[in-house]
């Protein structure tokens, strides 16, 4: 077919209006303050300012944003894998009174969206005293009716002798879900594990209102905050854009197909 | 399981107990949390809603006082209007492209990894850093855009800060930021289509184009239905991008303003909870009632029967 030059023509032209933001972004870090606001402009810097990436760490907690995202993710991500395959385990193979309704409970928590649950949980956090600290960061966000849901999904797709051999084995019920279940559904935690992952990364709205301190600042606040006191010193502000979404980029660079399985998967949900 | 065998009963039973409760310690963290953190707060917000509370003293009944102020404020009516225009000009938009780049991917072309990367590139970026990026690119003076149409001898608008354009602006940013997620759900629906139709409609003559909307378009709907639901559901809880956008700008504030940003606004700037959660009421109901209305709306367009 010679219909495919025009079909990849389409495509780089899309890819390119994809791409440049990444690279102006790169590209203007790398300026300094003075050729970024220069009539006409220039694309490539006139000086490699590698230095600003420096100025950045100097400007802002640049490391305990890290850090504190760091362990906001880890926390999260971790607490959901646990606990959500831990219910989603009983709600798929184990047999109890109410199983019916409390899933349907759960699965209602589906369509609340997270504006709504704001202002009522700031009150909460702040009666147990959680305001500005790790606890408000982490804990809410470790349960997940969507982890729940996923992984009901993943585990009902894994034959049942598996488990039922192991039954007869004399293995417990934890024994099942930790060494038939679990490593029978790896795809659906690795897929649930980047969401999260993402999710926390980025998340904003939460984090701009639980926390009030340095300590606790996230990434996502920490750079709004930046461009709120050097609206205009776009090189800086351009090395703090890159800096805290690389990790990012990385991740999905890295683990594209896991990535990509994932988002496939959302379908589920319907 | 049979329960032809009497005797075995009791033991079967205290097994059942056991199981019983295993389980409910399995679910229980998830069902506490989910309890504590989403829905007791889904609905003390319903309560909170007819309330004057200010997050500090305790919340006074004030009745529907919040909802008349609501429908009379400039503000809101406004933040109103621009979350349905961003939603309906954004979604659509959105799903349009990427279901033709989706089709494009889809001919077994060679790069297409590579193309599926560069176009997914935005979704994983933080939307704070899409903003900030966005913000200087439509600088009016020194951004890449305007030089690059000052380059073509085209004009110069000022993207963000003529109140005519920049909700639009917002929006062109918005469907860069989504593109690439719709992309990845409407090639897993298009690689889901037998190839069998395809065959079939070869051996009857049927040109390439006619296959794209007698086949490939029909047994996609359920996908894009998919695709639309979720995605109108994100677009109406805009906020980073919008946050980031207005920054500490008083211009800007009006043209841009979403439902979110309100519930912010009037929440955690100005300390009125009761106001703020009036507003997320009214946000969640007009989420329910959009949702409520695709799936009514669905027969009409979408074939399941493929």
């Amino acid at each position: 077919m010679n219909k495919k030059w025009l079909i990849h023509l389409v495509l780089i032209i899309g890819a390119v209006i994809m791409v440049t933001p990444f690279l102006w972004m790169v590209l203007t870090s790398l300026k300094s303050f003075g050729e970024a606001m220069q009539v006409p402009i220039t694309i490539f810097p006139e000086e490699w300012l590698v230095e600003n990436y420096l100025d950045v760490f100097a400007s802002i907690d640049m490391m305990r944003y890290y850090f504190n995202t760091l362990m906001v993710t880890l926390g999260r991500t971790l607490g959901q894998l646990i606990l959500c395959s831990l219910a989603a385990f009983a709600f798929a193979r184990m047999d109890f009174p109410g199983k019916n309704v409390i899933f349907i409970v759960v699965l209602s928590v589906l369509m609340v969206p997270m504006q709504i649950i704001l202002i009522p949980n700031y009150g909460i956090l702040t009666s147990l005293g959680w305001i500005d600290t790790f606890y408000a960061l982490i804990v809410p966000g470790m349960f997940s009716a969507f982890g729940v849901f996923l992984l009901r999904q993943f585990f009902l797709g894994i034959p049942k002798e598996l488990d039922e051999a192991a039954t007869i084995d004399g293995c417990s019920f934890f024994g099942i879900y930790w060494r038939i279940i679990l490593p029978n559904a790896t795809p659906g935690l690795i897929a649930l594990g980047i969401f999260t992952v993402l999710a926390s990364w980025n998340d904003f709205l939460w984090p701009l209102v639980m926390t009030n301190s340095e300590e606790t600042r996230m990434l996502s606040v920490g750079i709004a905050a930046f461009q709120g006191q050097y609206s205009t010193d776009y090189p800086l502000l351009m090395a703090s854009a890159v800096l805290s979404t690389i990790p990012m980029l990385i991740m999905f660079v890295l683990l594209q197909k896991h990535l990509v399985s994932g988002i496939a998967l959302q379908g589920v949900r319907r | 399981m049979s329960d032809s065998n009497v005797l075995m009963k009791p033991k079967r039973s205290r097994r059942k107990r056991k199981e019983a409760m295993w389980a409910y310690l399995f679910i229980a963290p998830v069902v506490i949390g989910l309890f504590l953190f989403y829905l007791m707060p889904a609905l003390a917000s319903f309560g909170l809603s007819f309330t004057s509370w200010n997050g500090i003293n305790p919340p006074e009944f004030i009745g529907l006082d919040n909802l008349i102020r609501l429908v009379q404020t400039d503000s809101f009516i406004r933040s109103m209007v621009n979350t349905l225009v961003f939603t309906l000009v954004s979604v659509p938009l959105a799903v349009m492209l990427a279901t033709g780049i989706a089709i494009l991917l889809n001919q077994k072309i060679k790069g297409m990894i590579v193309y599926r990367t560069l176009y997914f590139l935005p979704v994983v970026t933080m939307p704070v850093a899409v903003g900030m990026v966005w913000k200087w690119l439509y600088n009016t003076d020194y951004g890449l855009l305007n030089y690059i149409l000052g380059l073509l001898h085209l004009p110069q608008p000022a993207w963000l800060f003529n109140p005519n354009i920049a909700l639009i602006s917002v929006i062109v940013v918005y469907v860069w930021m989504t593109v690439g997620n719709n992309i990845i759900l409407i090639l897993a629906g298009l690689q889901g289509i037998s190839e069998t139709y395809y065959e079939a409609a070869e051996m009857d003559g049927a040109s390439k184009l006619k296959q794209l909307f007698t086949i490939t378009i029909p047994l996609l709907t359920p996908t894009l239905f998919f695709v639309f639901i979720t995605g109108i559901i994100s677009s109406l809880q805009v906020f980073d991008l919008i946050f980031i956008m207005i920054g500490d700008s008083h211009v800007l504030l009006e043209p841009l303003r979403t439902l979110v940003y309100g519930v912010y606004e009037s929440g955690f700037e100005y300390s009125q909870m009761g106001y703020a959660s009036a507003q997320a009421f009214l946000l969640f109901l007009m989420i329910l009632l959009i949702t409520i209305f695709q799936f009514a709306f669905q027969k009409k367009w979408v074939h399941y029967d493929g």
